[in-house]
């Protein structure tokens, strides 16, 4: 008997798997919470996840071939339909009622395919994140995704402390009024909450650009965690004195940036992430501009955290310390290992499930 | 999802009789364990003297902790015989609960057949199906109400979802009735005797039903025909060897020094049929590899559940000697 290392991540719960412009009539190989998945879309267009080793000999069915809306395994010709069930087996005319690859369940929403590794019966679609602003007309973007080699935590803990933004980014988004600023960590049931407001200072480089006014400004930098691994951070820049901090921000402009880090592996991540904007929304040039910029800010972020994970994998049994600016990333942290332990105790209990609403 | 073959040491926590011939064994294992619904053990169990392993639904699992339930079959293999034996305390090797039969959610509604002590791996079924919300019946078929275990839980899961078919007062589930009821894309879930089985099979496809829409397990311990003893013949090897009402055609072949192979031992995978040359009786196929037309045929057997009702059968050995590759007509010799 050995003994378990303590999971890094919950199993029952959305993990973004792709883009939805990822998946289409082709097989798409991911491999989530350490369990390998090959996504595809039906001839209806709905997104399908099947476990990726075929039932048989366990090659991966990504290597095989798309049919109708089910996949032939590309070694002996066994066919699995979209629930995951063998409808063809070669040189017999019955089919082992055994034969199945397991089917994950998938809802596809606010432009990203989602699934869910534990649990079946527990995949309630209500507990997909909510980003609105993915699906709003107001709100103008675009994103994309990064392979980090990096615990998906490492990417939250970037997130949730955006001091770090003076040091990394300090030819686009920080300067040191920012790590200098006043901030709070918050928290409820399933939600980390910091909040940063630097008010009457110079705008960095990249929000000056996108005000296009000159003068102070009152900056906000709200991070919202979502357990277990999306952050939407509510940020932007207006006219300092224009009224922001008491909830006018119509003389400024206002990013959601969502970032999505779904753990592949213990150590390997996918980074989703995407910059929406409520200012020239009808220009593409923005939308192009803002995420090649964000590309080079995530590529600083992506050195960071892998010569971090790099580290820690030199340095084993090594802790971290912790600072007062770690109270945001400390509350996310906790948050995660409530829901580990509530599936390490088994005191999960199945939610009711819309039928229609789950991938089927 | 269908290897574990890492036997783990549990002890019999409690025994509970269910019904004359149902018995309950709660056994705890080393560590946390956890069952999929439909989920099934592996047990070491000694049959006639000899070790050997058989498959248990589990009806319930928390934490270190499963339970199975196990019917006492007077004319089986040995297998209910040795647990039937084992009293609270005894240990026993057992591998971490699996599951062939977990449900795929997202039908409107799934219909549920047992039959007898196929009722174990259906109730968690249910109960998962019920706690995802799902419209799931329930047809539970037995021959007399002394056999109705878990009659309680079930109704206080399903209410009036739930039907109960006694034979001995004539009542009998409306096979092609129930598979009429159901929409194309709802699903039906079956485990009971080999009976029941075929008949629901044989309707559902007969309806044009998609085959990855009925569910089955099979434990291929059930026939249309008690076991018996019976003889097999192998003339290419010049054997006739005795197959007790116990023991399966398989084991027999091999105790005798016949070379074969075999992989799931229920009747599912093919691995272990060989080709009948004649029979003289009656042959009680128990597996579900082969169609109906095949069984009717005759031309082969899988011998780890099917058998003969009475008389004999003669068979070919998987063994040709090696071939001359000079010659090129193979297969004839």
């Amino acid at each position: 008997m050995t003994s378990t290392p303590r999971p890094t991540f919950p199993l029952n719960a959305w993990y973004v798997a792709a883009w939805d412009a990822e998946v289409g009539r082709t097989l798409l190989a991911r491999s989530i919470c350490g369990q390998q998945m090959v996504l595809y879309r039906k001839q209806d267009g709905q997104a399908v996840a099947l476990a990726d080793a075929c039932w048989h000999r366990l090659v991966p069915l990504s290597l095989g071939t798309l049919v109708g809306d089910g996949v032939r395994c590309g070694y002996h010709g066994m066919h699995f339909n979209a629930d995951g069930r063998c409808t063809h087996m070669p040189s017999q005319e019955t089919i082992n009622p055994s034969a199945c690859v397991r089917s994950f369940p998938v809802v596809e929403r606010h432009r990203f395919v989602w699934v869910w590794p534990g649990d079946p019966a527990l995949a309630d679609p209500a507990k997909v994140p909510s980003l609105p602003w993915m699906d709003d007309a107001d709100w103008a973007g675009d994103g994309s995704m990064v392979e980090v080699k990096a615990d998906y935590r490492l990417i939250l803990d970037n997130l949730m402390d955006l001091t770090h933004e003076t040091y990394v980014h300090g030819s686009s988004i920080g300067n040191e009024a920012l790590a200098e600023a006043p901030f709070d960590a918050v928290h409820g049931e399933t939600t980390a909450t910091v909040r940063r407001w630097v008010l009457g200072e110079e705008a960095p480089a990249f929000w000056g650009a996108q005000l296009g006014k000159p003068g102070p400004v009152d900056r906000w930098q709200i991070i919202h965690f979502k357990a277990p691994a999306t952050i939407l951070l509510d940020v932007g820049v207006a006219p300092a004195g224009s009224g922001a901090p008491q909830g006018d921000r119509s003389q400024g402009v206002g990013m959601w940036v969502i970032h999505i880090p779904t753990p592949s592996t213990e150590k390997t991540s996918y980074y989703f992430w995407c910059h929406l904007r409520n200012y020239r929304v009808r220009e593409q040039r923005i939308t192009r501009e803002v995420l090649q910029a964000a590309r080079g800010i995530l590529l600083e972020d992506e050195t960071i955290i892998e010569a971090q994970q790099r580290a820690m994998d030199a340095n084993p049994g090594r802790e971290f310390y912790n600072l007062n600016i770690d109270a945001g990333s400390l509350w996310a942290r906790r948050l995660i290992d409530g829901m580990v332990d509530k599936e390490l105790s088994g005191a999960q209990q199945p939610a009711v499930v819309p039928r229609e609403a789950v991938g089927a | 999802m269908n290897t574990h073959d890492t036997w783990l040491d549990a002890t019999v926590l409690a025994v509970r009789d269910l019904t004359p011939t149902v018995r309950e064994f709660q056994l705890q294992y080393p560590q946390a364990v956890h069952a999929d619904p439909g989920a099934h053990i592996d047990v070491q169990v000694m049959a006639n003297g000899q070790p050997d392993s058989r498959s248990y639904s589990v009806v319930r699992c928390e934490g270190a902790n499963a339970t199975i339930a196990v019917k006492h079959v007077p004319s089986s293999r040995g297998g209910s015989r040795y647990m039937w034996s084992l009293a609270q305390g005894a240990r026993l090797k057992a591998t971490a609960p699996a599951s062939d039969l977990a449900p795929v959610y997202g039908s409107a509604r799934y219909l549920l057949i047992a039959g007898g002590i196929g009722i174990t791996p259906l109730l968690s079924v249910a109960r998962a199906l019920a706690g995802s919300g799902a419209d799931v019946r329930m047809a539970y078929a037995v021959r007399t109400e002394a056999e109705l275990a878990y009659l309680a839980e079930l109704q206080e899961l399903l209410g009036n979802r739930l039907r109960v078919f006694v034979s001995a007062r004539n009542q009998r589930i409306d096979i092609p009735g129930e598979i009429a009821a159901l929409a194309d894309t709802d699903q039906l879930y079956l485990c009971g005797p080999m009976g029941l089985m075929e008949a629901v099979r044989t309707h559902w496809f007969a309806a044009g039903r998609a085959s990855s829409r009925l569910r089955y397990e099979t434990f291929g311990s059930s026939g249309r025909y008690p076991a018996a003893d019976f003889t097999v013949r192998l003339p290419r090897l010049g054997l006739e060897i005795q197959v007790p009402a116990e023991q399966s055609m398989l084991d027999a072949l091999t105790e005798a020094g016949v070379a074969m192979v075999s992989n799931c031992r229920r009747g599912e995978c093919g691995l272990c049929a060989v080709d009948v040359l004649a029979t003289d009786g009656t042959a009680d196929h128990r597996d579900v590899f082969f169609t109906r037309e095949q069984h009717a045929q005759g031309g082969k057997i899988c011998t780890c559940v099917s058998r003969m009702a009475q008389g004999s059968i003669t068979i070919e050995p998987p063994w040709r000697g090696d071939p001359d590759l000079a010659q090129t007509d193979v297969l004839a010799s």
